[in-house]
């Protein structure tokens, strides 16, 4: 049976992890590299490497940690950040991205998802949107959660899947960083006219909010979180364990 | 040495680097001479049967590929290397493939409608994601790992009518091909290069295998 995703995401700027994170044992950690190698040990399905980056030479150090990331991790990398045109595609394949999240850039140019699609597959595209609710309908949101783009989201995600979009990340701005839930209401919406892969992600407090996630909405296939791994929050051992022991298919990297 | 076909399909970055952690020689070459001077050959690929068979003959590599194998060596197809093994594929039309190894490549579709899969389990393709082995056969390219051990699958389409080389499958509504081998011809439509330690173990088994037929 294929087993339900844990997926940490890192944000990296100008090739270091933002803020740096602090394990016990590890101690202070802003490397991708290390964090990379700690998260795959530990059972991590899976690693997004969002470039927060806006100079060239911040790029340019990204690709570098991105290379030297992938000689080292052998667990699928996801990238995310700046991804405009088909060319940042082949920039981040190149040094060992398995898959390419857009955002914005799609939302500036959705042939963006069909162009990417038809030379590397569907499944090398993720649709990562970002949605929150107003005046009661879900809207898409663009840079980063600051400016309502007015697209409706269920209609926005169809047409990203129908372009060709592999994967979809939801991330509900609603339930972000509140740390109570993921947006159930949300995922089930999207996962009623999205017939691809869905990662749920904004809002994971504790490790019995996945366990509810994949209870409640056995279509969803993963679930993304940053802050509460790398503050140690919730280790992804014992949430593996917690999956294991509630009937959810877990995978155990042994 | 182990040679990684290159005929221009897909990024070979992390499946050399995979070879590399395990500390075994590789070289990615899109030469047939070294890939016939090669202890053992990688038959990567991703994307289209059709496109890549093509590219595939048009590099003049497909017949380096059967000669190594012909020879006895370890060859190893993965993903769409692992479906190229076989004698033709139905992705969009019908394809010949190199015929190593006797079965089709078969859309997951119909295989699940074939063998009743329950439509309620809304099962997605491709499958992505982590999928547990089941062997089927014992093989030394299991040496290291053990029945149930999880490995990261992306496709659309499998092997089916290879049961005369089935190591293991996996369960996605129905149960799905996963590894094959006979002989000195094995293939792993997982990626063992994003399946961390478990596919590191199953590359090391492929690696400690001989040169020379037995």
């Amino acid at each position: 049976m294929i087993t339900k995703r844990i997926i940490p995401c890192l944000d990296v700027k100008d090739g270091r992890v933002v803020k740096g994170v602090n394990f016990q044992g590890l101690g202070d950690v802003d490397s991708p590299v290390r964090l990379a190698k700690y998260y795959s040990d530990c059972g991590a399905d899976e690693l997004v490497f969002y470039d927060i980056t806006a100079s060239a030479e911040g790029r340019a150090l990204f690709t570098d940690i991105l290379r030297e990331t992938a000689s080292q991790v052998f667990i699928p990398l996801t990238v995310g950040g700046g991804i405009r045109r088909v060319e940042d595609f082949e920039r981040v394949l190149k040094c060992g991205a398995d898959k390419v999240s857009v955002n914005s850039g799609a939302i500036a140019d959705p042939s963006l998802i069909g162009q990417a699609a038809k030379k590397y597959g569907d499944q090398c595209v993720v649709l990562s949107v970002d949605v929150k609710r107003v005046d009661g309908v879900f809207r898409v949101f663009a840079r980063g959660g600051r400016e309502n783009t007015g697209l409706e989201a269920l209609e926005w995600i169809r047409r990203g899947v129908g372009e060709g979009a592999g994967e979809i990340v939801v991330n509900s701005i609603d339930t972000d960083g509140v740390k109570g839930g993921f947006d159930l209401e949300m995922l089930e919406a999207v996962c009623r006219v999205a017939k691809v892969p869905v990662i749920a992600s904004g809002g994971a407090g504790r490790i019995e909010d996945f366990l509810t996630l994949f209870r409640c909405l056995p279509e969803v296939d993963a679930g993304l979180a940053a802050s509460i791994f790398h503050f140690g929050e919730v280790r992804i051992a014992d949430l593996k364990a917690a999956m294991a022991e509630a009937g959810i298919p877990a995978r155990k990297e042994n | 040495m182990t040679a990684i076909v290159d005929y221009g399909v897909g990024n070979l970055f992390s499946l050399e680097s995979s070879f590399r952690a395990i500390g075994e020689e590789v070289r990615v070459t899109p030469d047939a001479e070294e890939v016939l001077r090669a202890d053992r050959v990688i038959l990567p690929g991703v994307g289209a049967f059709g496109d890549a068979a093509r590219k595939l003959r048009e590099s003049g590599l497909d017949s380096a590929v059967r000669q190594a194998a012909e020879a006895g060596k370890p060859v190893m197809g993965i993903c769409l290397g692992m479906q190229m093994l076989f004698e033709k594929s139905f992705e969009y039309g019908e394809h010949p493939g190199l015929g190593l190894l006797r079965g089709q490549v078969r859309p997951i579709r119909e295989l699940l409608e074939e063998a009743g899969a329950d439509p309620d389990r809304k099962l997605k393709i491709p499958q992505i994601g982590w999928n547990a082995l089941r062997f089927t056969r014992e093989s030394p390219l299991f040496r290291y790992i053990q029945d149930g051990n999880h490995v990261y699958f992306v496709h659309s389409y499998a092997a089916a009518g290879c049961q005369d080389s089935l190591l293991a499958d996996t369960e996605y509504g129905a149960y799905l091909t996963a590894c094959v081998g006979k002989d000195n011809v094995f293939g792993c439509q997982f990626h063992p290069e994003k399946s961390g330690n478990v596919g590191l173990k199953i590359l090391k088994a492929f690696c400690e295998m001989g040169g020379a037929k037995a």
